[in-house]
């Protein structure tokens, strides 16, 4: 059942548990370890019921000790086992980076292809809503420059269940990076099992005059850029990347080579980022078919301030898409 | 519905009237096994010599940290548990992967950066892998091992709980040095160990140094590191571990109670690191009369003497072991000399499983495929 048959809509956070879940009942490897993740059921419910069905064994509430139970999960990877980390935060995660990236990401290399590391680790990853600089981290741009992982970020409900499933069937580190500000967006999910492969993306708007590449949450602001954009003529195929690494760079330079405008949305950082890396391949490969530079739309390059409207100003949104594409198109 | 436990786990909690835990000194085990530990601690003295040699003819490059001094404490930790517990180490390894039954012509070329090394040549010096024998790795960050060295012991347990009917019952012995002591992460993972009630070991080779830094002017409670993992309602106990056969002793004993317990335990195995932290330290922080008053204390030393006292063992046996663990490294060296150059096409091997990409998916190194594995 595809997601345009699906009758049934739930919650994005609800997708994300039912893809823990399943896989948990598949395969008595897989168990989840995070901050709040049992008895709470989850800081932002994610987990919520998990532990009633699968117990404190496989269901396991940590201190508050990022760097150790990240490597602690990494321990019980390389023997086998298949650990879901929850962060509360991908902000938080920074405290674990030698585990997550030292280990996680080069112990197969390290060991010469003697112990893999199947774990994924997932949680609210860019600004969740006036948290301030410290909680608002998008890690995608500095953790995408490392080999060794894999990344994937969601946009709604059914990519939710489809890609997180792909990640714990996984046999490598996969770095999973939900949004807050979307777990209780809603969506089509079958109620069977499915997967969604990585390194595929998907075109969630056709559209002849612009192509706008993005992932994620920012995805949302694009859709609305581009039902703006529609009114002013401006045709533009939004396409989601589902995954930095594999990156599916084919379907983008295949729109682009319609379209021959290109707007990179990146809610990172601009400098060294996962919007600077697509911009340039798109270059090297598009040279000739590309009407206009690509441009970029991210977070301006300043900490995350706390203030509504400077938040708000930070961030991508509709009013800044709209500017990129108007420039790229020469419609400005 | 399942029964949830929702009472905290009670090892952890402390009573406030903790006692030390103490236990009968194992038995030792026959003359033969004695001699073997003799032959082992002699082949890692030999093999890191010629480990030495090997840097100043620049055959090793990177970082190299030798073992000389220490060897009584991985030969005789890791007699002391089953051949298929988990073992996972920092970056002095060397000495550890052979006590763990290594082939040393897998270790040293790993360390000339050759195909045939057990990492086929990608770790080095710091990364001596072996999945044959359970051995999880060197790590180059200080602490890095220890909450890798907790997650192995806490797959063993879900294994035991969640995967296999019957007990495994292993024990994970997770190797630090003195200096590991001052990073965040221990301290992260003792805590979990206690509250998660898991049965590993940290083996602290206090050797005084860390780097160049004297124990005394780099950790606080230096003369008691014991009250670092009573903090944590975790066990311990001090070894001296320059005497391979006291160290057995009392380190057995610990072993099978952490594994029939399921607890963690901390053992201090106080030692001396004769070389520098690596090949390139001058040792100008210490005396060179420091130097030789613990050289006099030597473990190959006291061993020797312990057999030929107590044993009966004659000299002469001794004098063939060395010339022939001496023929061994001297094989083990050729045999890495002429394995060849790591192939450029490896680069993109062992980045991930599978292929897609540049990534060429994974192979198992020459050790592996020798045994039949691959």
């Amino acid at each position: 059942m595809s997601v345009a048959t699906a009758s049934r809509v739930i919650e994005f956070r609800e997708a994300l548990r039912e893809a823990m879940s399943e896989e948990m009942r598949n395969d008595k490897r897989v168990f989840l370890l995070g901050e709040e993740v049992a008895q709470y059921d989850g800081a932002y419910k994610v987990s919520k019921g998990m532990l009633e069905e699968f117990g404190p064994r496989r269901i396991i509430d940590t201190p508050i000790s990022e760097s150790g139970f990240s490597g602690m999960a990494i321990g019980a990877a390389m023997r086998g086992l298949r650990p879901i980390v929850e962060f509360m935060s991908w902000s938080f995660s920074l405290v674990a980076a030698d585990p997550i990236l030292n280990n996680a990401a080069k112990m197969l290399y390290m060991s010469g292809g003697q112990f893999g590391c199947p774990i994924v680790f997932r949680g609210n990853d860019g600004a969740g809503g006036q948290l301030a600089s410290t909680h608002s981290w998008c890690v995608e741009s500095l953790y995408a420059n490392v080999p060794g992982l894999k990344m994937a970020i969601p946009y709604d409900p059914y990519d939710a269940k489809g890609l997180l499933k792909t990640a714990i069937q996984d046999d490598n580190p996969v770095f999973f990076l939900e949004s807050e500000r979307l777990l209780s967006t809603t969506g089509h999910v079958p109620e069977e099992e499915y997967t969604i492969p990585f390194g595929k993306a998907l075109i969630r708007r056709e559209g002849r005059d612009c192509t706008i590449i993005s992932f994620g949450r920012p995805l949302h602001f694009c859709e609305e850029a581009a039902a703006e954009l529609a009114k002013e003529g401006i045709d533009c195929e939004i396409i989601d990347g589902r995954t930095i690494r594999p990156l599916d760079i084919d379907t983008m330079v295949q729109s682009v080579q319609k379209t021959n405008a290109c707007v990179v949305v990146d809610q990172s950082w601009s400098f060294a980022s996962v919007g600077s890396e697509i911009a340039s391949q798109i270059h090297s490969i598009c040279f000739d078919e590309l009407d206009n530079f690509v441009h970029r739309v991210h977070s301006d390059d300043v900490p995350t301030p706390y203030a509504q409207n400077l938040e708000q100003a930070y961030l991508p949104n509709a009013r800044k898409i709209c500017e990129a594409v108007r420039a790229a198109t020469y419609n400005a | 519905m399942i029964n949830i436990d929702t009472e905290p786990p009670q090892n952890s909690q402390g009573s406030g009237s903790r006692q030390a835990r103490s236990f009968d000194s194992a038995p030792l085990p026959e003359k033969e096994v004695l001699l073997g530990w003799l032959r082992q601690m002699l082949l890692i003295r030999e093999f890191e010599v010629r480990t030495m040699q090997g840097y100043q003819n620049r055959l090793i490059g990177g970082f190299c940290h030798i073992y000389i001094g220490q060897e009584a404490i991985a030969v005789g930790t890791i007699a002391a548990v089953n051949p298929d517990d988990p073992v996972v180490l920092a970056y002095r390894d060397h000495g550890h992967a052979l006590a763990r039954g290594m082939d040393p012509k897998y270790c040293m070329a790993e360390m000339f950066g050759r195909i045939g090394g057990c990492a086929k040549g990608k770790g080095g010096s710091m990364h001596m892998f072996d999945a044959e024998h359970y051995l999880y790795g060197g790590h180059g960050i200080v602490g890095a091992q220890t909450p890798l060295g907790t997650g192995l012991a806490f797959a063993t347990k879900y294994e035991d709980e969640i995967l296999h009917d019957g007990k495994s019952n292993h024990v994970t012995l997770c190797f630090m040095g003195d200096g590991a002591l001052n990073q965040g992460c221990f301290y992260e993972t003792m805590n979990l160990a206690s509250l998660l009630d898991i049965p590993v070991i940290f083996v602290v080779e206090n050797n005084r140094y860390s780097m160049g830094t004297s124990i005394e002017r780099g950790t606080s409670m230096a003369n008691d590191l014991h009250v670092k993992s009573e903090a944590f309602g975790i066990d311990h106990a001090i070894v001296d571990g320059k005497n391979v056969t006291e160290l057995y002793s009392q380190f057995k004993p610990i072993a099978d109670w952490c594994r029939k317990n399921s607890r963690p335990y901390f053992v201090e195995a106080q030692t001396y690191r004769y070389k520098g932290h690596s090949m390139s330290d001058p040792r100008k922080y210490r005396t060179k009369d420091e130097e030789l008053v613990e050289e006099s204390k030597d473990c190959i030393a006291f061993l020797t003497t312990q057999l030929v006292e107590e044993y009966d063992v004659v000299a002469d046996a001794i004098k063939q072991m060395t010339h022939q663990v001496k023929a061994q490294v001297r094989e083990a060296v050729e045999w890495a000399k002429n394995s060849p150059e790591t192939p450029i096409e490896e680069l993109y091997k062992d980045v991930f499983t599978d292929s897609w990409g540049p990534f060429t998916g994974t192979s198992a190194p020459e050790m592996l495929q020798d045994r039949g594995e691959a």
